[in-house]
Parts: structure tokens; sequence; C-alpha cells
């Protein structure tokens, strides 16, 4: 470890779900065809006027209030002023110093992180650059999807309150999860609907801040940790041989594992704020704010509080749960079927989350829901199926869609408990077998094992082995 | 059918005593003869005014309108017609839309007979900064129509159209208005939607009418005012009855001069021809010392504005392309061949007002002087109900006179601008002609959102002073 304190703030964007754009009626879809969700106010058509998205100003003032943030009873909108292709206007709509919340936190672990702002902006189209290397330098033409251009995005800044990549990757989940439970953004960092930069410096402990240098292109919350130890040690190696820090926007390669240089501090824009004319303050009366206040859904701490306390869940299950999208969903529909919450915590977060990652799909996206595992647990729970048929009928049933009860049914898999017909076959099995028989009953009682896998054989794994168990037992010491 | 006003034409429609097809080709016929000597059309629609014409007179459009012809200042979008803003940029560019303004007045019947030149994205005040060439004073076409909304003043005054529209950002539809002998009218900011006007300096323009008279004004503005939820700077107050004010006379009307306009830079027959035409009115007097400012706040708020509004013309999406080996290149070479030279004048001056550093100074202190402008007018308003001044310091000037000046032709618009940094209602009405012949414009102002007084005070102002001079044209120029 260097001798170095690291400071850590983190910018992020987040793309509203809302139904239409920004600044206009245009459907706000993902994976629309080019060019398709566009208008002449979002192609920044000369002539054309932006009017604010009420819904999204909703949405912004709920994720500040979840961030513990005051909430501006005028906020303004500014031009930030730049040349940019994929840029209808050639300026974005943003806010400047006046935004729609400020001054929060966020309680995560390794520390509180204290949020400046959180404001409101439009996203840009999205270019693709066609020709040898996918790369604007070597590209033959480009072609721009403006689909993208307008959707609502709220930048949400950090305090440098963060003290080192696992802390930072510790608020970057944290914040994604309390967005997710606010409902207004996919939150998926692969589709850029939440995108993370990082400012990042080195400092004597206690001392004045250090030169900071930005980093982009982090995809995934692993890659944001990645890239920030990547930079911790690159600017420790740089201070420790005596050399500076260059102020300076970087770029995360995923593929080689390192930053590179974007642009220095003299090539910086200066984008040249100032007060968009062609909107008016928006100025929420207090009534609205209180109403979101009083609607606001339950948060990722209070949840993990009250799952702590309500289904006595380990930490880790608890982080699990509120984790992955719809997980904990499921076992609440299971819990309110009447399932042990530990057991169907248990299940969700161990062979449904497996099937989940295997499959790359989303909990709502698989043929299980809550009633499906109620039922599962409840074929468990009254002998009908073993544990490890049981798992093999949750595979089928999150491939399918089908109910346990009607796979258990199709596929023959009920677990036979009936003692005639398993007495029968423990029956066959000792004549069959004498020798091991002689040598169970002269004191080698692990033979049981044998016998039972015998009868589980037999059953085609439908024996109930607890049945087998006792029947082997007794007919062994006759 | 110069003469004719629209008023009349549409009574005339009305009652049977001709059609609009009549109409229309009556005014095509005119446009044909004497447009050569004064071009103020950049476009002739005569093929879709005839087509309205006769769904007016198979009695499928009715309205206050009907059948009567309006030239539209290049500037306003419509669906499909190019639009050019008296710049080689938008070469080739068919908006995919109407401006509100244009579509409400063609919902009352009224029918575009083509667009009008101007001085390129309506910075000038001559209409010789077009890059389609300028357009001609009808009454003398050694003298320029005055400026941006050169075509469409010169339109009417030439009896090409007996009404028309233009935009005002600084004096843009006044101060032509003053220079040709045709009434033109600045509604308060906010009155006529901006929707499909192409920005010059949002937060200063406003769309209004020429007309020949104070009547025709004012139907023209009823038709198109009033809210329109696609520009958010619309007021939602209501219009109330601008036409119904014709004729209510101005008793109890309080008077007052703003001696700042009124002054030593004012052409000695022009303040002849003013002082005589108030005369009798009882007019006080009001010094405002904040408008010795506004002139020069004008200048950096209107081009910071203008600066950002005109980034959009890069070439990528529509209009001019000048190919180049990057993107960034084809930007700058499309902006350096497409724009004139007045345009990049504003360009760097608002974008020099805007920059780090200089903001404050500048652009800042710019609103301060609005601010105390709107203040100085709220103050003469507790005294006075209607502002008078000259339209113009000067009658019009020689084509060529002003325009390696810069200076001297922006102080075209130092008794217009005012009205345009408060944002409130203003008129110019013919007040006389000068020892050459040529026109010579009184402009009142009244308080924001009191178009009904102001329309009242100047048909009475248009009574009494009785202006009946017509331009002579001959026509037979190509």
């Amino acid at each position: 470890m260097s001798r170095f304190e690291t400071v850590i703030g983190i910018e992020v964007h987040v793309e509203l779900s809302t139904n239409t754009k920004m600044f206009c009626g245009c459907s706000n879809r993902f994976g629309a065809p080019p060019n398709t969700n566009t208008c002449p106010v979002c192609l920044g058509l000369p002539g054309s006027l932006p009017v604010v998205n009420e819904q999204a100003v909703r949405d912004a003032m709920k994720i500040g209030i979840a961030l513990n943030c005051e909430v501006a009873r005028s906020c303004l909108f500014h031009r930030k002023n730049y040349f940019y292709p994929d840029m209808p206007k050639d300026f974005q709509i943003s806010q400047y110093d006046e935004p729609i919340c400020f001054g929060g936190y966020l309680d995560v672990e390794g520390g509180r992180v204290g949020i400046t702002r959180a404001h409101m902006e439009e996203d840009t189209g999205k270019s693709t650059h066609i020709g040898e290397g996918g790369r604007i330098h070597d590209a033959t033409h480009s072609l721009i999807d403006y689909n993208r251009a307008g959707v609502p995005l709220i930048e949400i800044v950090s305090e440098p309150d963060i003290t080192g990549p696992a802390h930072a990757r510790a608020y970057a989940t944290e914040l994604r999860n309390v967005l997710r439970s606010l409902s207004v953004s996919d939150v998926k960092m692969e589709e850029g609907s939440m995108r993370c930069d990082a400012n990042i410096s080195l400092r004597e402990p206690g001392g004045e801040f250090g030169t900071k240098v930005e980093i982009k292109n982090m995809n995934s919350l692993r890659s944001l940790q990645k890239a920030l130890e990547y930079e911790e040690a690159r600017q420790a190696e740089l201070l420790e041989s005596g050399k500076s820090v260059t102020q300076e926007t970087r770029h995360w390669n995923e593929a080689d594992g390192e930053t590179h240089s974007m642009r220095s501090k003299e090539e910086a824009f200066d984008y040249r704020y100032f007060p968009e004319p062609d909107l008016v303050p928006q100025a929420p009366p207090l009534s609205l704010i209180e109403e979101i206040r009083s609607s606001m859904p339950e948060l990722p701490a209070s949840r993990r509080a009250r799952l702590a306390e309500d289904w006595a869940l380990t930490d880790q299950q608890i982080f699990t749960l509120t984790s992955v999208d719809g997980l904990l969903d499921l076992v609440s529909d299971a819990v309110e079927r009447g399932t042990d919450p530990v057991t169907a915590t248990n299940w969700a977060t161990g062979d449904v989350l497996a099937k989940l990652k295997t499959d790359g799909v989303d909990a709502d996206q698989s043929g299980l829901n809550g009633h499906k595992l109620a039922d599962l647990c409840e074929l468990v729970a009254n002998g009908t199926l073993s544990t490890k048929l049981a798992k093999q009928v949750l595979i089928t049933v999150m491939e399918t869609g089908k109910g346990p009860g009607e796979v258990v049914e199709e596929e023959g898999l009920a677990q036979v408990s009936d003692e005639s017909e398993l007495a029968a076959i423990a029956e066959k099995i000792v004549n069959d077998n004498p020798g091991e028989a002689e040598r169970y009953r002269a004191g080698e009682e692990k033979l049981l094992g044998f016998f039972v896998g015998q009868a589980m054989k037999a059953t085609r794994g439908k024996g109930n082995p607890q049945a087998l168990n006792e029947l082997f037992r007794s007919k062994l010491s006759e | 059918m110069s003469a004719s006003t629209a008023a009349a034409i549409a009574r005339s429609i009305r009652e049977g005593q001709t059609t609009a097809t009549e109409v229309v080709e009556a005014h095509l016929a005119e446009i044909e003869r004497t447009d050569g000597d004064v071009r103020a059309f950049l476009e002739v629609l005569g093929g879709t005014a005839l087509e309205q014409a006769k769904a007016v007179d198979a009695g499928e459009v009715t309205g206050p309108l009907a059948g009567v012809p309006i030239a539209i200042k290049d500037v306003l979008c419509m669906e499909g017609i190019a639009t050019t803003c008296g710049s080689k940029i938008l070469e080739g560019w068919r908006p995919p839309y109407t401006a509100t303004a244009v579509r409400r007045l063609v919902e009352a019947g009224a029918i575009p007979i083509g667009k009008t030149n101007m001085d390129e994205f309506a910075m000038g005040s001559s209409t010789e900064n077009s890059a389609f060439g300028p357009t001609l004073n009808p009454w003398s076409t050694g003298h320029v129509p005055g400026g941006s909304s050169g075509g469409s003043a010169a339109a009417v005054a030439a009896g090409h159209a007996p009404v028309s529209l233009g935009s005002d950002t600084g004096g843009s539809i006044r101060q032509p208005a003053s220079l040709c002998g045709v009434v033109g009218m600045k509604p308060t900011y906010g009155r006529v939607s901006r929707y499909g006007l192409v920005a010059f300096a949002s937060s200063l323009d406003q769309i209004g009418p020429f007309s020949h008279t104070v009547e025709d004004a004012a139907i023209v503005y009823a038709a198109m005012a009033g809210h329109d939820p696609m520009d958010s700077t619309s007021l939602p107050e209501s219009v109330g009855d601008p036409v119904g004010a014709i004729g209510r006379g101005i008793e109890g009307i309080r008077f007052g001069v703003v001696t700042e306009l009124a002054g030593d830079a004012i052409e000695p027959e022009v303040a002849a021809a003013f002082a005589s035409a108030i005369e009798g009115l009882g007019a006080g007097e009001v010094s405002l010392p904040s408008f010795d400012h506004a002139l020069s706040a004008y200048y950096l708020i209107a081009p910071a504005e203008a600066s950002s509004n005109l980034a959009r013309f890069d070439g990528v999406r529509y209009g001019l392309r000048i190919d180049a080996a990057d993107t960034t290149a084809m930007m700058r070479r499309t902006r350096e061949a497409g724009f004139g030279p007045e345009v990049k004048r504003r360009i760097m001056l608002g974008t020099y007002a805007l920059s780090a550093g200089y903001y404050d100074a500048y652009y800042g202190q710019a609103q301060r002087v609005r601010t105390l402008v709107a203040n100085d007018f709220g103050r003469a308003f507790e005294d006075f109900d209607i502002l008078l001044s000259p339209t113009s310091p000067t009658t019009a000037f020689e084509i060529g006179e002003r325009t390696a000046d810069p200076l001297a032709m922006y102080l075209s618009d130092l008794c217009t601008i005012p009205a345009n940094l408060a944002g409130i209602p203003a008129i110019s009405i013919p007040a006389g002609v000068d020892s050459r012949g040529l026109p010579i414009g009184l402009q009142l102002m009244a308080p924001a959102l009191e178009e009904e007084r102001l329309f009242a005070a100047a048909a009475e102002l248009e009574t009494r002073i009785g202006f009946d001079a017509k331009p002579a044209l001959t026509g037979g120029a190509e």
C-alpha cells in the first residue's frame, strides 16, 4: 500500500425511463431502428423549441429526495455550448449553478458519501464510425443515430468523499440499488443507462488535494473499481518517483486494463454556460415536492433493515437479494404464499441466481415467479420431491415457465414414499446382496449407504431417502 | 390593389364582391409587375396560394382573414417550403413543419403568397445582409427598406400583399415599417408563439405584422396571438379583443415622450415630423437614463444568444456542407462558407461575451442593464399610459451608405431596442415624409400585455395624422 491517501469523486449519468424524451414528445424507448424516435425538437431543427417533460422533473425530485438532497424551489436550465456531431443543436441543455437537487448524501459500506448535486439534462445521439478499426481516426464515414438525443438524464455528482476503489464501487452499487428501487431508470451500465465517470487524485494524508485525473468509459461496476485501482497505482508510482500527475481526462480500456490519455486540461472546452432563454425557470410548488416525498417507495437501506429484522437473513443474503433485479420480489411473493423466508431466500440466492447467470437473463424474464417458487418449496416440504429432484424441477420451470406440479407430473418425478412399494424393493435388494447384508449385520454400518444407493438406482432417484434409510435399518436388523 | 386593406379584402370576399382567386391573382400580377424594382420576395408561392384561394372560394376555409394574401418573412418555417433566413447555410433545407403563427393565420384563412427577403438570420437594419442581394425601398429604390424584415415591409409598401409577417429582435419590424411608410407592430414577448421562428436571440425575438392600417395589424395579431404549448415562453394570458380596441379613442390616456429617444441623435426632419404628429396629445416628458446603455446591452445579449442558436448550422444534418477530411474541419469550412460577414461578426462578439472570465463583465453586465431598462419602463408607466418616440432616428439611407460602418448601422435601432429588452409591445405608424419624400415613423410603446391600449391609441393617432402618401412604382425592372 502506498503512503498516499486516495481522493475520489464520481459523476453518474442516469437515463430516465420516462415515456417521452426530456424536451419533446418522442418515444424514449431503447433499441428502436435508428432515427425513428425523432422530431424537429430533438433533431434541433431551426425554429424548434424545447418543452420540459414534467415526469422527468418529478423523477429528478424523487432521486434527490432518495439521496437526502434539498429540492430547489426554483431551478434553471443552462446551455452548455460545444460543437459535437452527436449533439443536434451543438449545445446541450443542462443545469449549471441552480440545479434541481443539491446537498445530499448516501450511506454506503466504507462510509457516507456526500452528494453535491443531482441535475437534469438531455442525452446526445450516438455515432457509429464506419471503417477499418471502428474508431473515429480511421473511419471512412460516420453514421449518427439521434434516437438517444434528448433522452432525459440525471447527473449525480458526489463530493470527493470516496476513499478508494472499493469504496467507489460500493457507492456506485448502492446508488444503483437506490435508483432501481425508485423505478426511474433501467440503470444498466452495459447498455449505458447508467454511466460513471470518476475523478481521482492522491495526496499526503490530510494534506492538500493533489492533481486530479478524470477517467471515463467504465462499463461495469467491476471495471469502475479496476480502472480506479489502475489509476491509483499509476499516480502513486508517478509521485513516488518524484514526477507530477498531469490534469487530464483518461479513457479506461477494458481490453488492456489500462487508462489512456484523451485530452489535457489545456484542450478542455470553455462551455460558455448561460441561462437557456427558451425555457422559463422551473419552480415546483411545495405541494408537489411534499406529494413526492410522501409517496416514496421503500429505499434499499430501510429494506435491508426490515429483511434482517423480519426474515432473519444474513447480510450476505440481504445484499444479494437487494442487488439483483427481481430477486427480492420473487422471495417476497413466495413468502406471501406461506413459504419460510430463509428457505425461499436460499433457493433464490442459490440455484435460481446461478441459473439466471448461466442464461444471462433477468428474474422477470425467466419462467419462475413467486407463486411457482412457493409451490416448489411446498413439494419439498411435504416430501414429494427430494432436494436433488427439486433442483432438477426448478431448472425446467425456469426454462419452460411450467408449474412445478406440472413438471413433476409430466416427468414422473414424484418421490416414491409408498411403504409397501419401497419395502418390496428393499426386500429384493437385501436378498440380492447377501454378502453385504452379512457384513452390515457384522457391524459394518456404513454399508447402509450402499443399500440406499441401490434402492435409489432401482427407483431412478425417486425413492424417499429417509424412508429407505428406515426400511433398510429395520430389515437388516431382523 | 395597393390601397386595399386586409379588412376590406376579407369583407368584399365575404360579401361576394370579389373572390379569393381574383384577389390572389391580382396580387401575383402586382408582384410580377413591380417586384423586379423592389426584390421583396425570395420565393413567390403562386401555386399553393391559388390552391388555397380556391378552397376559400369553395367555402372550405372561413375566418377573419379568408382570402387575404400575406407575405411571410423567410425566417418562419412552412412545411415543405424552402426557408433560408437570407443565408446560404440553409441551402436546400425544407422544414418538415409549419410555424405556429403561420399555421394559425392559415387557419384564419390567410393565404401565404411568398417568402420575403431579410438580413441574414435577421441580423441587420437594411436587408443588405441578405445572401441573396438587398431589397430596395419602394419609395426610392436607391434607398434601403430598413431591416431586418425589409422584404416584408417593402412587400406591403409596394402593394404586393396587404399584410405580412416579420420578426423583431431589436426593431426589425418597426424600423423597416418606419422606413417604408407602413404600420409595423411588435407584440409583448411571449404573446405570439416563436415555435417555427428560426431563432436569432431567443429572449428578444417576437413575430409581428406589417400592414397599411392599425386595424389590419390588430386583425393579423389577433389571429396568431395566444398561448402555444410548443413554446415554453408563450404567455397563458388571454389575448382579449385587440380588434375591438380600434375606435376606443384616447380619452384618459396619458402620453409621455422619452427624452433619451428624442434627443440629438434624431434627424431634424424626423424630430419635426414627430413633434407635429403628437401635437395636441398633451404629452409629458420622461427621462429614462438607463436607455443610454440599452444599445450596448443589446449588442451583447443578442449576439451571445445568437452565437449559441446558430451553432447548429454545422453541415452535419441539413443545409450547406463543405466536405473536408474530418468532421471538425467540415464544420469549420461549412460555417466559413455559409455565413456572411455580419453573422460571423455577431457570432464572434457573442462567443467572446460568454467566454470564461468575460461572462460577468459582458453578458452579466448587459443583463443588469436589461433589468434597469425594464425598471425604468415600469417607473415611466406609473405616470404615463403610452410612451412615444420616433421609430428611427433617420429616414431611409442609401444603399451601401452604412455597410462599411457597423456602428452607424447599429444606431438605426436606437429607439426600438428598449422595448425588446423589456419585452413590452410597441408599434410604428407612418407620421409623414421628409423633404426627399421618404417616410417617417412614430413609435408607441405600452406596458406588457396592454396591446389593446396600444392599438386604440395608435388607431387614433393614425386618424389624426391622416397619412395618405404612396410610393409610385413604375415596374419594368428585372
